[in-house]
This record gives structure tokens, sequence and C-alpha cells, in this order.
């Protein structure tokens, strides 16, 4: 096959090209450049677009032998994953970029270019396992698994990718790596939003949004607590950072329940309140077998790197619903409930939803 | 699948792993890599004369700083001087003219920034630069610095759609700011889409008003004739990779009594205006290089030109919607520059480099992103038919068999191109 293997500059899309190359397909390696300016070389916080990670990814396409390019989705990431993280954020949601960016960029104008330009696939670095029965399923590694971030794509855009890393570990693929004589083998791990180069998440978003004062309320007795310089910075679930003049009645710690953008209120309350039982999420995607007419024994995951909760899950007209069988905390709508089906050969994924409403 | 990078691809820099691969391609291969490929990239680099890769390396053996006193410094000092000679004699420049650099990107900054600074110096009021809009980066960027950082002001003097400067138009702007200005920089011909412009009657005008002219002429010797002292130029920015000589070694030409400011700071070994260790062997193979090419200008672009016209007229035929930019007359005879409607210019870039075809978009930033050109801009065109272009240059080594590659693989390459582009705009 042709493919078109994506590169980031890290050892695990270089030892995922690696593989495809062994495999025999014909690779032909693309470094997306998605800052609208490449900061140049920068220490500290790490990203995927920097001046170094580019050239990173050419040394690995260099040693692989393969032909490499940079593709400028500058354009295109800023419309659909900056510019969309920051309206989730006004709109009271907790986005998730990295899953935006695989449904939108990765999965989708890669993709469709490729495809168009006569690839047959695209190659990433992600940990996770999708094998010839088309199934998306857990890494063996699960500390890395990246099922989550993926269980986005829809039958189609599985259909185009290969994922060369879900049977290896982290520390497999740096061996590997090392191995090959890729240079990134010892590479720092990203964990930031790339293009928040300080990890300062709520600076960048007072930047964006601009200050918007407002008031912090008990749940319980109504009473404004505190103030706050713009919801948009909260999340559910949150403890840290609240900074309330006025102590709770019973003495316990209060955590955001919500955020209600219209009134620019957050409001607080006691842990219990958190929990959730019921979630219910919109624009579904199934993709591990027929879509599913009646209710449904499984698990769901609500977070990246969440805990993973056993529920009933019903796939309703535009909808998904999940009574989880025990309650959760810090359900925050804007996430993926992904839905996976325990299985020994590693978890399949059989669907997602973008999470809209919780109780 | 291993045979198919080994254009690009050195084997040094190569782990355990990819040395396997690699060794499926024999090392001669690696070094002739462009004699096996479809070479359409003369432009940005050009393949070195045998001539000068043989001078280079007997002089390279040789030990000897031109600036040492005893023997081996007078011996490598000669064979500057006479490199020095054979330039200014076929160039139409006294051998006390040429200033060695360390090529194209140095001569220009030394050029805008030190003759700027050397008359504002003279006359604090000469403050303003004018410089053609279609300039290439190393005096754009010169200009842009100057005005944006060192308090200058800088003038863009328009093309037209062939991205033509028209003397009346600089005469104007000279009117306009007669005491103000401290020089005029404008190419002699165009990288990008090739046009030749009229250097002579731009510098006359230049020189009506007594301000110094400086001509990036990188592209244009030994494509075009170039005789510096009929020119009337004050400064001419000449390299030796575009010529068949080595990269980093070139030459500013400036006149004995232009002022200019030195930008790099030592021992003062080009008339105090260079400093850096004279690159004896680069220098060598550079005039021998210059020397062959200009001696050769007339029968090359005969045949160059005519390789071009071939491939233009051939280009149009198998993709009749292809625009044909720049000057149709006045011309770099090995260029041809085209925008393809509806295409991304480097998707097709890649999808010829697929098939071992090198050709260009033009420029890229730092990354490698493809960026849309100014020289296109500058002539009118839109953001898309500026990103869709595409440059093809022939040079001393093309044949028609490159042309015949080229026209073979192009049709199909546009058609998937077009749809590709297709593609990303009706999702954007």
């Amino acid at each position: 096959m042709r493919v078109l293997a994506a590169m980031s500059g890290g050892v695990d899309s270089a030892v995922a090209a690696a593989r495809a190359v062994e495999a025999g397909h014909d690779v032909t390696g693309v470094h997306l450049a998605l800052a609208r300016n490449p900061q140049t070389y920068r220490t500290g916080a790490r990203g995927c677009c920097t001046l170094e990670d580019s050239r990173d990814a050419r040394r690995a396409a260099d040693v692989l032998g393969i032909p490499f390019y940079v593709w400028d989705l500058a354009d295109r990431f800023h419309e659909d994953v900056v510019e969309t993280f920051v309206a989730e954020y006004a709109a009271g949601r907790t986005p998730n970029p990295c899953l935006r960016c695989n449904e939108k960029i990765k999965f989708a104008a890669v993709l469709d270019r490729a495809v168009a330009l006569g690839f047959d696939a695209v190659v990433t670095g992600h940990h996770a396992r999708l094998g010839p029965d088309g199934l998306l399923r857990r890494s063996v590694d699960l500390g890395k698994d990246q099922s989550y971030v993926l269980a986005v794509l829809t039958r189609e855009q599985l259909d185009r990718s290969i994922f060369p890393l879900g049977d290896s570990t982290k520390a497999q693929v740096r061996e590997e790596a090392a191995r090959r004589g890729l240079a990134v083998a010892d590479k720092p791990d990203s964990h930031d939003i790339c293009f928040i180069a300080d990890g300062d998440t709520r600076g960048f978003l007072a930047d964006k949004l601009g200050e918007a004062p407002g008031e912090i309320v008990d749940a319980r007795t109504g009473a404004v607590v505190g103030a706050h310089s713009g919801a948009y910075a909260y999340t559910v679930g949150q403890r840290k950072g609240l900074s309330l003049g006025v102590p709770a009645p019973d003495g316990k710690p209060r955590y955001v329940l919500s955020i209600t953008p219209k009134t620019n209120t957050v409001t607080v309350g006691p842990a219990e309140a958190l929990e959730v039982s019921t979630v219910a999420g919109e624009r579904p995607v199934w993709t591990g077998g027929p879509r599913p007419t009646a209710a449904l024994d499984c698990e769901v995951q609500l977070r990246a790197h969440g805990q993973v909760v056993p529920a009933n899950v019903r796939l309703d007209g535009a909808g998904l619903r999940a009574e989880l069988r025990e309650p959760v905390r810090g359900v925050a709508a804007g996430q993926a409930i992904v839905v996976y089906r325990p299985d020994p050969g590693g978890d399949v994924v059989l669907g997602s939803a973008t999470i809209s409403a919780a109780a | 699948m291993a045979g198919r990078e080994w254009i690009g691809t050195s084997g040094a820099g190569a782990g355990p792993a990819a040395r396997g691969r690699a060794s499926e391609a024999p090392a001669r291969t690696l070094a002739l890599g462009w004699m096996l490929m479809t070479y359409l990239d003369h432009a940005a680099t050009t393949p070195m004369l045998e001539e000068a890769l043989e001078a280079y390396a007997a002089t390279a053996r040789e030990v000897g700083n031109p600036s040492s006193l005893h023997a081996a410094g007078r011996c490598a000092r000669r064979r500057v001087e006479e490199s020095r000679e054979r330039i200014a004699a076929v160039l139409g420049a006294r051998p006390s003219e040429v200033v060695f650099t360390g090529g194209g990107t140095e001569s220009d900054n030394l050029a805008v920034k030190g003759i700027f600074w050397a008359r504002r110096a003279a006359d604090p009021g000469r403050i303003r630069v004018v410089a053609s809009a279609v300039e290439h980066h190393a005096v754009l960027d010169s200009v842009e610095w100057l005005a944006t950082r060192d308090g200058a002001t800088a003038s863009w003097l328009p093309v037209d759609q062939a991205g033509r400067l028209d003397p009346d138009r600089l005469a104007a702007e000279l009117d306009a700011h007669a005491g103000e200005v401290a020089l005029v920089t404008a190419m002699w011909a165009n990288n990008e889409v090739g046009t030749v412009q009229p250097i002579a009657a731009l510098a006359e005008v230049a020189a009506a008003y007594g301000i110094p002219f400086h001509t990036d002429a990188v592209q244009a010797v030994g494509q075009v004739p170039v005789d510096f002292a009929a020119s009337g130029v004050a400064a001419l920015t000449v390299t030796g990779h575009k010529l068949g000589g080595p990269v980093g070694v070139g030459a500013l030409l400036l006149g004995r009594d232009v002022g200019c400011t030195p930008v790099l700071h030592g021992g003062g070994q080009e008339r105090d205006v260079r400093s850096g260790t004279l690159d004896a062997a680069g220098i060598v193979a550079f005039a021998v290089a210059v020397e062959a090419a200009v001696k050769a200008q007339q029968e090359y672009a005969a045949r160059v030109a005519a390789l071009r016209d071939d491939l233009v007229a051939r280009v149009r035929q198998a993709v009749p919607e292809a625009v044909y930019n720049g000057d149709p007359a006045d011309r770099l005879p090995g260029n041809a520059h085209f925008s393809f409607p509806g295409c991304e210019g480097d998707a097709l870039l890649m999808l010829l480099d697929a098939q071992g075809i090198a050709c260009s978009t033009g420029s890229a930033c730092s990354a490698g992103v493809a960026q849309p050109s100014h020289v296109l801009l500058a002539m009118g065109a839109d953001d898309d038919r500026a990103r869709s272009s595409l440059r093809f240059s022939l040079g001393h080594t093309s044949t028609a068999e490159d042309v015949a590659a080229l026209v073979a693989a192009l049709p199909a390459v546009v058609e998937r191109a077009r749809r590709a582009g297709a593609v990303k705009s009706t999702r954007s």
C-alpha cells in the first residue's frame, strides 16, 4: 500500500513509520505544521509544532530512507481545534483538543488530502490496536493507551488508518527506536496541549476571552461565596484555586459542580453533589459492530486516562444515554464518553459521543 | 522501496538498521543522484562543473592562508588574486572591484546594509532605500530589517503583470524623494519567474540622481550577458553555485568609489569591507565556473532556451489551462514558470518528486512549509494562483529527455493534484 506517515518529530510516530516501511508499504513521511507562527527552538514545554520537532521528524525520515514533506495545516488547525477549544470553554464545557485534532485534522484534512493524492492510508504513532477485524482496541500498554482520543473516528476513517504500535509498550518502542538508530529514541513525551506552549491553559483562555468577573455560588445555600475573573477558567470537579471567602457550613471541601455561561456563574458544592449516574452524549459514533437497537451492558470511560465504569448504554435517535452502575465524580460536558467491550485481547471500542449532560 | 530515496540520502547519518537498506544503492549512485533523476531545479542550485570540482580539489590539497606572509601564504594569495582577475575580466570589472564573500545572501546583505550605512553616515538625510517588490529574500529582508530596526524608509517599486520594472516609475520615485534616497536595489533577473529587468536603463536613472544602484545578478550571470562597467551599476551580487561553482562562495562587485560599511568585522581581508579568511579553494573553483559560464553563455542560452521553449509548448499542450508566468521574451533561458489552476504547488511538487522529477514551488519557511510567492503577488496574482505555481528551471546538464519525462508525467499529476485541491476547498 502507499501510506502516509504523520511524523510529529516524536519517538512514537518515527517507530510507527519504521514499522510501516518494514511491513513493505510504500511510505511517505509528512510533518504537520500546525502553529501559525512556528516558534523557534524553545525549552521547557514540549509541543509538536516547533522547528526542532520538524527537524527531528525529517531526520527520522532520513534514517528510514523515505521521502519527507511538511504540510501546512495551521489555518485548519486554528479554526477546527484552537477556536473550537476556546469556544467550548466559553460555553462552559471542557473540550479535549487532541480528540478534536484527530477528528478534524489528522484523520480528516490530512487523510482526505492523502487519499486524493493517491495514498491508501495514514499511519500514526498512536498507542492503540486496530487489527484486520477493523476493531479499535486499547493498547497493550494501558498507561499509554490512546484509544480514548481515537474513539471519535468513524468507520471510514478507521478503514484508512494504521496504528502499528498497539501491540508494544512505550518502553519497547523506545528500545526499538534506539536499535533503529533513530535519534528521537529518548526524546521526552509530550503532555501539554501543543498550542499552549507554557502549559498555562487559564492564561491562554484569559488572553483569548478577556476578563469576565462573576460570582461563585454555593449550590446548597444559594449564597455568593466567592468571585472569579472568568467562568471559562473552571472545570467541573475542580477543587483547587477557588479561593472561596465564605467557609462551607459543614467545613468540608467544595468542588465546582457546574458552570453557567449565561449568568457567568460558577456553582460549587460538596463532593457528593458531583456524583452522576446518568450521562447523555450527542453526535454518537459507533464502530464496534452494528449499532445496537437495545440497551447494552458494557463499560464506559468519561475522560482521558479516567476510570472505567460498568454501564448500560442505549443509542436513541441522535444521542447516546448511559446509566452508570456506580456513580462517578467530575464528569464534564464537552469530554467524550467512550464505550468499551471488555476483551482479553484488548478492550474493544464500541463507540463514543460528546458528553452533553450528566446527572 | 529502499531505492526510492537514494537521491537525497547520504547514508552517513543512517543508523545500523537503515544502513543495511541503503547498501542496496551503490555509493556511486548516491553521489551522482542528480544524473539519474529529472533535475529541473537548476535555479536553486546547479551541478558543479567538472573543471571547477577539479580546481577545488587541487587547491584544497594545498596549505596556506592567503593572508600569511610566507611562501605557502603567498601561493594561496596568488591563487586568490588570479581568480579575482579571471572574474573581473569576464564580468567587465576591475580586479579591485571584486570583493569575495560567502555567497549571494552575504553579498546582498553587504551591499544593501553597507551602502545604506555609508551613505547615511555621509549625509544623515539619506534614509530611504528604493527596492523592487520582487527581490530575493536576501535583499527583501535586508531592506525590511533596515526599515524596522534601523530607521530606514523603504520604497517598494511595483512590477507589471510580467514582473517587469519601469524605469520611469523609478525616476518618479527618485524625483519625489531625491535628497533622501541612500540607494536603489533591483535584481538583474528574477529567481522565480525569470523576468530579466532593464538594468542598464534603471541604473542610468539612478546615476542621473547620483544614487548608487545595486543589482542582485545571482540568476543572471552565465545566463544573459552581464557586464559590470557597461551596465552602470555601483554594486553587483554574483554567487558560485548557480553557475557550476561551489556553494558558499560568491562576490560583490563593488565600484571603487562606492562607500560601503562592513557587515562582518575582523581582519579586513577584502578591501576592509569584508573580513574572514579567504577560501582559496572555493574562490579558485568559483572563478573557473564564472569564466566557463560567461564564455559559454551565448551557446548555452541558445541551447537551453530552445529546450525551455519546447518544454513550455508541450506543457501548454498537455495542460491547456496552465498559466505561463513571467515575461515571455525578456526572460532567463532556463526558466519556465507556471500556475496550474485548482492545484496546490506543494502537492504537484510531491507527486512529481515521487516520479523522480525535481522542481520548485518558490520559497519555503525554515520548517519547510511552502509560502505563497511574494513575486507572484506583486505581479497581481491572487493567493490561489500564487500557491498553485511551479518553477521548472533548466541548466547546463539538461536534455530533451528531461523535458520528455516531465511532459509525460505532468497531466496525471495535475489531474490528481486538482482532485486533492478540490477536497481541500470543499471542506474548509
